[in-house]
């Protein structure tokens, strides 16, 4: 016997109303549960502090520290070299086999795991450059994982300027230059902002490419050659020796609040591109 | 003549859109192209200001003469003729950013800086558009929030900017309303006493209001060109004929 | 000046574009350049055949990494997948307008979440329950295949609703028209229609369960054997770097490297079969 329609519509879409629902319970199952178990924990001490015997006590000041500036170092070297891609990419060729390559590359690199970039920054910065152990080694490390992310976004966003603005331009006397730098990246921008802002975020959660290259001390760092302990390297010790089940929760709770703080910024940016375009 | 063209032949990768093509435009006139889509119209006006040279795969022969001097040589700047060719395309394209921005990006790619001069130029180019009186108390505005019609006029302001000594208009008024194609219209007829105007009307109703010369294309090739009084009522080709009295296609 | 101006940003951003490539070229030709002298040493058929893995003792077989990388990844499709289709069909088509704006930022969180962060939330939830409710040690393939199940959601969902809203209009209205019901039309329009994009989607969630470390370390068990059962422990490629690379030296490195290849030429061969489906994508 055939179903009705109306029957199995009614079952499909109980099914779909279900399943989304429960992702999103997953969601806030994993939130509330680190936040309510972590944020008793976050004190002004916990993030000012210094961690001391191994991280059993003390804050994770040094850990807070040694996120953004292995970030910041990744953002630094990544944003140029990934903007300038996407700029020649979108702007200076004609669609030939060489940049189809080129794309096909920057796509596949995108996928490769966070842990063969690793793999690439141990052996590479760290003991072929002979840069060490440090932040300057965690940052080049990520600012590789990250770039075929920011070519794509940056690419994605300056092809999704009308192509009115460059023909407007160029009508108007503008050289390829001017019309890039007054047309068309005005407009792409925000775009490009919000690619370089999840880029941030995949840093500071990024795990496995971090400990291999930037350390594991808990000193403060010194200078960008210095060794450093990220907060999500952290958390995982603290975790996974048993160290401290408090400071665990604490560090991962500012870990989510750090994450969520730049999803809502990266937001925030498409928002605006949106209202502006209106 | 203004601008001479010598048997130009346009072709985007195999096909070949405009067939040896020869035509003069006088200044200080209003020359109307018409002719059913596909003709070659558009191609033929992104040639005079070289717009074409941005289409991939586009090759373009013959010669083109702007004041007796080709516009293909080495030595022309290709900035320096779009400058002197202004074109206003069929859709608004205002640039996101407010009215003034829009007026003054192109003095400002010249180089122009000093805000005074700015302004000057763009209430002068505003009142020839027959847009100022709309639009001075309001010119830091975001140019998307204009009506359509008032786009457009934003969009003739910001080549009159430039002091070009051509404005093209490639079917400028095809979706606007009827008061503002009038208002268009009006500042064409008196932007002729100043510049040259090389017109891609909608309908052949517009050539006939407002052009002195009407040329008429087809399927690449120019069929005939004249006074409008003449080609309007004596046309010497039965197509031309054919599609001037709505009989075509 | 303006020429040279004009010659000069071209110039710039081409260099900037081969400098970029070239880092990535370079990443390629170095893990393969240390890799591969490993694999020509041992042998290819001993290194992906061997069914043992003992560094100390000179054995550098992964094919136990290699099954539990593949079981690991069917299990987390399995549960992620189907529940993924849902959740874009969810988004693109019957959302009310309200959920979907929560929905959407929601899923952007769940992708942002720190792995390692997934990783404990499993060790502290899913592996005790795991453990009282089947029996065994709670780490190991279910556990890993349930937490990457839930990582593998926000690419799968966020690339299939993609290309369903990328769908034309007419498809909907059309079958609509038709008299068909809304089910009717998702199942026998809208899914078909978006198919390429969809299968793409699924290959690209999977390329993300292969690579996924960190959580994976923390709940998988590790141990480099053979399963027998599903609630055995295992390890997985990514997981035999991340947990060998800080102490390894000489051969046992380059055997490490020899994993990333092997890791790396499963990735190449994922991503390229999902850009064959993006490009194909036809409508």
């Amino acid at each position: 016997m055939r179903m009705k329609p109306q029957t199995s519509e009614k079952i499909a879409k109980t099914l779909i109303w279900t399943a989304a629902l429960s992702v999103l319970v997953v969601l806030v199952a994993i939130l509330v549960y680190i936040l309510l178990k972590g944020l008793p924990h976050i004190s002004w001490s916990f993030l000012t502090e210094i961690p001391r015997s191994m991280g059993r006590e003390g804050g994770i000041a040094s850990t807070i520290v040694g996120t953004l500036l292995v970030s910041f170092v990744a953002i630094i070297i990544a944003v140029p070299f990934g903007i300038g891609t996407a700029f020649y990419l979108a702007e200076y060729t004609r669609e030939t086999m060489v940049t189809r390559f080129i794309r096909f590359s920057a796509e596949s690199l995108a996928a490769i795991p966070s842990i063969v970039y690793g793999l690439f920054g141990l052996s590479f910065f760290v003991i072929s450059l002979h840069i060490g152990l440090s932040i300057l080694a965690g940052g080049l490390t990520l600012a590789f994982m990250i770039l075929p992310t920011i070519i794509r976004t940056s690419e994605e966003a300056i092809l999704a300027v009308p192509q009115s603005y460059r023909e407007t331009s160029f009508s108007l006397g503008g050289t390829k230059w001017q019309t890039i730098r007054k047309s068309v990246l005005p407009s792409a921008i925000q775009g490009i902002a919000n690619g370089i802002i999840l880029s941030l975020g995949r840093c500071v959660a990024e795990t496995a490419a971090v400990f291999l290259t930037a350390g594991m001390t808990l000193h403060m760092a010194t200078s960008i050659l210095a060794p450093t302990r990220t907060m999500a390297v952290h958390f995982y010790l603290l975790a996974m020796e048993g160290i401290s089940m408090d400071n665990a929760y604490g560090t991962a709770a500012l870990l989510i609040i750090l994450v969520f703080i730049i999803n809502v910024g990266a937001n925030a940016f498409v928002n605006k591109a949106m209202a502006k375009g209106k | 003549m203004k601008i001479e063209i010598q048997n130009l032949n346009v072709y985007y990768g195999e096909k070949q859109v405009i067939q040896d093509l020869s035509l003069q435009i006088p200044r200080n006139e209003i020359l109307s192209i018409i002719g059913p889509a596909n003709s070659g119209v558009t191609t033929l006006l992104r040639s005079l200001n070289r717009l074409v040279d941005l289409t991939p795969g586009c090759r373009v022969e013959g010669s083109i003469l702007l004041d007796g001097e080709s516009i293909f040589d080495e030595e022309v700047s290709v900035t320096e003729l779009r400058r002197k060719v202004g074109m206003v395309f069929e859709i608004p394209a205002p640039l996101p950013m407010s009215i003034f921005d829009n007026i003054a990006y192109g003095p400002r790619l010249k180089g122009t800086k000093n805000r005074q001069k700015l302004m000057d130029v763009a209430e002068e180019s505003l009142r020839l558009a027959a847009l100022w009186d709309e639009t001075k108390d309001r010119l830091k505005m975001p140019a998307f929030k204009l009506s359509g019609g008032q786009q457009q006029r934003l969009c003739i302001a910001r080549v009159l900017a430039l002091r070009p000594e051509v404005i093209m208009l490639d079917r400028s008024c095809s979706g606007l309303d009827p008061i503002s194609t009038a208002k268009i219209e009006d500042s064409l007829v008196q932007l002729k006493k100043q510049f040259t105007v090389v017109l891609a009307p909608h309908n052949v109703q517009q050539a006939g209001r407002v052009s002195d010369r009407v040329a008429f294309m087809l399927m690449g090739k120019l069929i005939e060109d004249g006074k409008n009084s003449e080609v309007f009522s004596s046309p010497k080709d039965q197509r031309t004929n054919d599609y001037i009295t709505g009989r075509f296609g | 000046m303006r020429k040279f101006k004009e010659n000069l940003s071209g110039r710039i951003f081409f260099i900037l574009a081969l400098s970029s490539i070239s880092a990535l070229a370079l990443i390629t030709v170095f893990i393969f350049i240390k890799g591969v002298p490993f694999i020509a040493e041992v042998g290819l058929f001993n290194f992906l055949f061997g069914s043992s893995w003992a560094p100390d003792h000179g054995e550098y077989g992964i094919l136990p990494m290699i099954a539990g990388t593949f079981i690991v990844t069917f299990g987390a499709a399995l549960i992620g997948i189907p529940i993924a289709l849902c959740c874009a069909v969810f988004l693109a088509e019957i959302a009310p307008a309200w959920l979907r704006n929560l929905f959407r930022p929601a899923i952007q969180l769940l992708a942002g979440i720190p792995s390692v962060v997934y990783g404990f939330w499993g060790l502290v939830f899913i592996v005790p329950f795991i453990m009282n409710h089947f029996g065994g040690p709670g780490v190991g393939i279910l556990a890993a295949s349930i937490i990457l199940g839930i990582m593998i959601l926000p690419t799968v969902i966020s690339i299939s609703e993609v290309s369903i809203l990328a769908l034309p209009r007419q498809y909907k209205e059309g079958a609509l028209a038709l008299g068909l019901t809304h089910w009717q039309t998702i199942r026998s329009v809208i899914l078909p229609s978006a198919k390429s994009g969809i299968v793409a989607a699924v290959i690209l969630g999977i390329g993300r369960a292969v690579g996924e470390t960190m959580a994976v370390i923390m709940i998988v068990g590790n141990a480099p054997a053979m399963p027998r059962s599903i609630l055995d422990p295992v390890r997985t490629l990514t997981t035999n770097i991340g947990l060998e690379m800080n102490y390894a030296s000489g051969l046992h490195e380059k055997a490490l490297f020899a994993t990333g290849i092997v890791l790396f030429i499963i990735i190449m061969i994922l991503n390229a079969s999902a850009q064959y489906f993006t490009r194909k994508r036809s409508f």
